[in-house]
């Protein structure tokens, strides 16, 4: 534990990915495992993305994809990195083809996890970079 | 390194002034130091307080003022608080979502806080975080709270001004009663009042009103009750002229009273910040102490009893509490001798 901090986790869904089971069901066991989940909903633009993670000050963002919006999760990492947010994880969670995981994380996505990934494994990685 | 941080903070830099609210929240020690140079800056900004039960639409109206105050070109900043889950200390911090469409807008500043649950914890940050939206230069400030405790009740107290806001049915006006928040409201909003009986619940909040009119303290201003739908941006033009009406009232208060006002909103400050340091460090003090470590074993084991451990404790350990007869003169021989 480093002193009081708590880890705080942006969710979001991505473009025109209407699909937000996945990321609700992720913020209720990231709640469950202690961690303050900002929830932003779907629709996203990487821009908006990218605000909310620098105005709530997250640690990690993990992006639930269910949809071939790859390109959109793509361009989320260059202007991540064009805010200066290189600091912060991107973890992505959903059906992305093996092709498009590779390119994406080539790219700088720090981690990709298919659908049958176990929520304890996910809790595991983010407690690791969060405190890494 | 501390005027770096102010400086930019007093431009209104977000990234430094998200990364401070976060260290506050965290309770990291060196922002004491900077909350302490940018309180000087502050008191500028006016404090708008909306609360009331789950789901009765509190952050669509929040959106829908947003909205209203940027169309008049003010800046605006917003603290969302949601409830930290008691069992895993986690939350869901879901506001957002009903303001999206502000969040690319460069005159607004939306901040999700969960309550936490630390003891005076709450009020402690959102004020450290107003503070900091105040010190950015922000003209309004929103705070939307869950009204359901003490806490919220108190967070409506740094308020400029305090919404209440209730749904038709349900007697949900009654729970706000309960929770003590009636008292705090200076303005009410019935919101989804597309609903049946919001005629009704109107009706309902009149009639408690004048029951508890009476105990109000008669500062002239009479607390009115509006009708809104903010899903569909009704009523909330009104709701920003009553707010404006009573900050105008606020200003026409006799000298008297805002000094008095002033005292009793500097001494809730204070006594809460004494409050929280207190509880902290004296537990802290406690707990970290050897003699705890015994008194929890022989708790444990039920060769003391809690409230004499309790009481002997605080007496060893905190010198202003407790009394000679628990405070013992040396109190690790004591506890050998109890062992
Ligand atoms: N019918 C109707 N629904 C509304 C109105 N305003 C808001 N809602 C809906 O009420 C639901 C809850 O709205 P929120 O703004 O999230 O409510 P809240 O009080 O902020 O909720 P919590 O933060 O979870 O306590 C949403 O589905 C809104 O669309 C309204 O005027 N009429
Ligand atoms: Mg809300």
């Amino acid at each position: 534990m480093n002193n009081g901090r708590k880890i705080k986790v942006l969710v979001s869904v991505i473009g025109l990915d209407g699909h937000f089971t996945g990321a609700q069901i992720v913020s209720r066991f990231l709640m469950d495992a202690g961690m303050e989940v900002v929830y932003l909903g779907i629709y996203q633009t990487p821009e908006m993305i990218v605000r909310a993670a620098i105005d709530e000050s997250v640690d990690v963002i993990g992006i639930s994809s269910h949809a071939s919006n790859y390109g959109q999760i793509g361009l989320l990492i260059d202007l991540m990195k064009k805010n200066d947010l290189v600091d912060v994880p991107l973890i992505c969670g959903g059906t992305i083809p093996k092709g498009e995981a590779e390119a994406l994380i080539k790219r700088g996505v720090s981690k990709i996890f298919p659908p049958q990934s176990t929520s304890e494994s996910i809790i595991e990685y983010i407690v690791s970079c969060a405190r890494g | 390194m501390i005027s770096m941080t102010v400086q930019k903070i007093l431009n209104g830099d977000r990234r430094t002034a998200a990364r401070l609210i976060r260290d506050i929240d965290d309770g990291i020690p060196g922002t004491r130091e900077i909350l302490k140079a940018i309180h000087r800056h502050t008191g500028k900004a006016y404090v708008i307080g909306i609360t009331g039960s789950p789901g009765v639409g509190k952050s669509t109206l929040v959106d829908q003022m947003i909205h209203g105050l940027r169309r008049s070109g003010k800046t605006v900043g917003v603290l969302a608080i949601d409830p930290t889950s008691p069992f895993s200390g986690g939350a869901i911090l879901g506001d957002r979502i009903r303001m999206q469409r502000h969040s690319l807008d460069d005159g607004v500043f939306i901040r999700s806080l969960a309550t936490r649950g630390q003891f005076g914890g709450l009020t402690q940050s959102t004020r450290s975080a107003i503070d900091v939206l105040d010190a950015m230069g922000k003209d309004y400030i929103i705070v939307e709270t869950v009204g359901v405790g003490q806490d919220e009740v108190d967070i409506a107290r740094s308020a400029d001004t305090t919404v209440i806001v209730v749904v038709p049915g349900m007697g949900d006006h009654i729970q706000a009663i309960k929770a003590g928040i009636f008292e705090v409201g200076d303005i009410f909003v019935i919101n989804k009042s597309d609903r049946p009986d919001a005629e009704k619940t109107l009706h309902d909040l009149r009639a408690l009103f004048d029951i508890a009119r009476k105990k109000l303290t008669g500062e002239g201003w009479e607390p009115p009750i509006l009708m809104a739908e903010a899903a569909s941006n009704r009523g909330i033009a009104e709701l920003l002229d009553e707010i404006e009406k009573h900050r105008k009232s606020r200003k026409t208060l006799s000298h008297e009273t805002v000094i008095h006002r002033k005292q009793a909103v500097a001494r809730d400050e204070l006594i809460d910040m004494i409050k929280c340091r207190l509880f902290q460090e004296a537990l802290d003090h406690i707990t970290s102490s050897p003699e705890f470590k015994i008194y929890l074993d022989c708790v444990t084991e039920g060769t003391k009893d809690p409230y004499s451990a309790c009481d002997e404790l605080l007496s060893a350990k905190l010198c202003f509490i407790g009394d000679e007869v628990n405070r013992k003169p040396d109190l690790q021989e004591y506890l050998v001798a109890q062992k």
